[in-house]
């Protein structure tokens, strides 16, 4: 592999195509025909995570917390029971905790040693999330990757990151911006992002919003 | 083990790429469904597969994508499990063996407790300990030997430095710990930020530096505060 491919942490698909690609071709050949796995079950899988779950899950939990006071204490004493309220369960989700940005503390998520992610709630992780700038920088220096995704935490406000080494997974509930006291939990929803619920974004007032950070 | 991919705190990397994709390609979306269904179906725990991960020598590990790692994984655990054959597999790939991984080494654990009951508490200051098993483990690199507080006990989990190696569940509390920034990386670290990692209680040691007066967040002193006011209605009793 040339050094080129490795900046890219090996995403020089026209050089490395065909040797993965055949790989898992052959290891999804030899596991049908010894009866482990079989296709249709394996595009179910990829179906759910492509299609079915996403951060308009997490979406959904933030636009709940900050319109409905009693379910925000629910889903800060007990994630787990409070998403399955609104019928949000699944792998990498069975131990969730939500942390909750205030005016004084800011919250960033990281796995610094793999790439464990809160799956029911945001879906799988993009890619950015899993790579090694961010899974090494995040914890020794938060503010400077929050700066790459066009974020600024005044030195007033605490950063707390943190690193899901265990079975805990956490989603960030970021703060309700100003000037939405008229829109519909629905509208509320629409408004939050993925960015916002791992910790690299805020979310800005509607009449401030940006085509880009709407889409993520 | 200290391998390449307990990477929180280095340097070099550069900035962050903005890449969003979940997927590159058709196989990777393959390679995640087989790692979720053939690895469960084939009895491998999750601890045995980000270990098969981790064994990934260095210089492949950062050579390789994110899906690249799973597939060389993969294989890994069902090539050992004798579930697949790597010349089988090489002969319909029409490729070598992807990789030779680092043998699996379980650690020579000695349970600190064998019971279930929390030995430690929201409130309590403490140290990570300074291991270094060969062995599969999530304490990280940047916290061994650095003193925190603990936010909240989580409950009880399977103990990964064992289970990745079969070697029992040994189940045991895990706890949120808060370390200072500066106390895990120094003057370069803004004074006001914590990182909260999830510690194993046998990665845990009560801090013989507890000083009342230390600085602690707002979060850590309610949850000692939450502590002392228990212990004197405990007293009370």
């Amino acid at each position: 592999m040339s050094d080129d491919t490795i900046g890219k942490e090996g995403h020089d698909h026209d050089a490395t195509e065909h040797g993965p690609a055949a790989r898992i071709k052959a290891l999804e050949q030899l596991l049908s025909e010894k009866g482990i796995v079989d296709a249709a079950a394996l595009d179910k899988i990829i179906e759910r995570y492509e299609h079915l779950v996403g951060p308009r899950n997490g979406a959904r939990v933030v636009a709940r917390a900050w319109t409905d006071p009693a379910f925000r204490k629910r889903l800060f004493a007990d994630a787990v029971a409070a998403c399955a309220e609104l019928g949000i369960s699944g792998p990498e989700g069975g131990h969730l905790v939500a942390v909750e940005n205030t005016p004084r503390v800011h919250n960033l998520v990281v796995c610094t040693l793999c790439s464990c992610y809160p799956w029911p709630v945001l879906g799988l992780p993009p890619a950015w999330y899993k790579s090694f700038a961010y899974r090494s920088r995040a914890v020794s220096d938060p503010r400077g990757v929050m700066r790459e995704f066009g974020l600024e935490i005044p030195e007033s406000v605490e950063v707390r990151v943190w690193d899901s080494s265990a079975e805990q997974r956490y989603i960030v509930i970021p703060e309700r911006p100003p000037n939405t006291e008229h829109l519909s939990e629905e509208e509320l929803a629409a408004l939050v992002t993925r960015d916002s619920m791992i910790g690299v974004a805020t979310i800005a007032p509607p009449s401030k919003k940006s085509p880009r950070s709407r889409e993520r | 083990m200290n391998g390449i991919h307990d990477m929180g705190g280095m340097d070099g990397f550069g900035p962050v790429e903005r890449d969003e994709a979940q997927f590159h390609a058709e196989w990777e979306k393959r390679a995640f469904a087989l790692a979720n269904l053939a690895l469960v179906r084939a009895g491998a725990n999750v601890d045995e597969f980000r270990h098969a991960i981790e064994r990934i020598p260095p210089a492949r590990y950062l050579a390789s994508s994110y899906y690249e790692r799973w597939m060389i994984a993969i294989e890994t655990l069902l090539v050992e499990k004798g579930i697949l054959d790597r010349a089988a597999i090489d002969r319909i790939a029409q490729s070598s063996g992807v990789v030779e991984p680092a043998p699996c080494i379980p650690a020579e654990y000695k349970p600190r407790s064998r019971s279930l009951r929390a030995r430690l508490a929201a409130g309590d200051m403490v140290r990570a300990r300074v291991i270094d098993p060969m062995g599969h483990t999530r304490l990280v690199g940047y916290a061994r030997g650095r003193s925190g507080v603990i936010l909240a006990d989580r409950g009880v989990y399977v103990f990964p430095d064992t289970n990745a190696h079969r070697a029992g569940e040994n189940r045991q509390h895990v706890y949120s710990v808060e370390f200072r920034a500066r106390e895990l990386f120094g003057d370069r670290a803004s004074p006001r930020d914590r990182v909260v990692i999830d510690l194993w209680e046998d990665y845990l040691e009560p801090d013989s530096r507890d000083a009342p007066g230390r600085r602690v967040s707002a979060r850590a002193a309610r949850a000692q505060r939450a502590k002392s006011a228990a212990r004197k209605r405990g007293a009370r009793r």
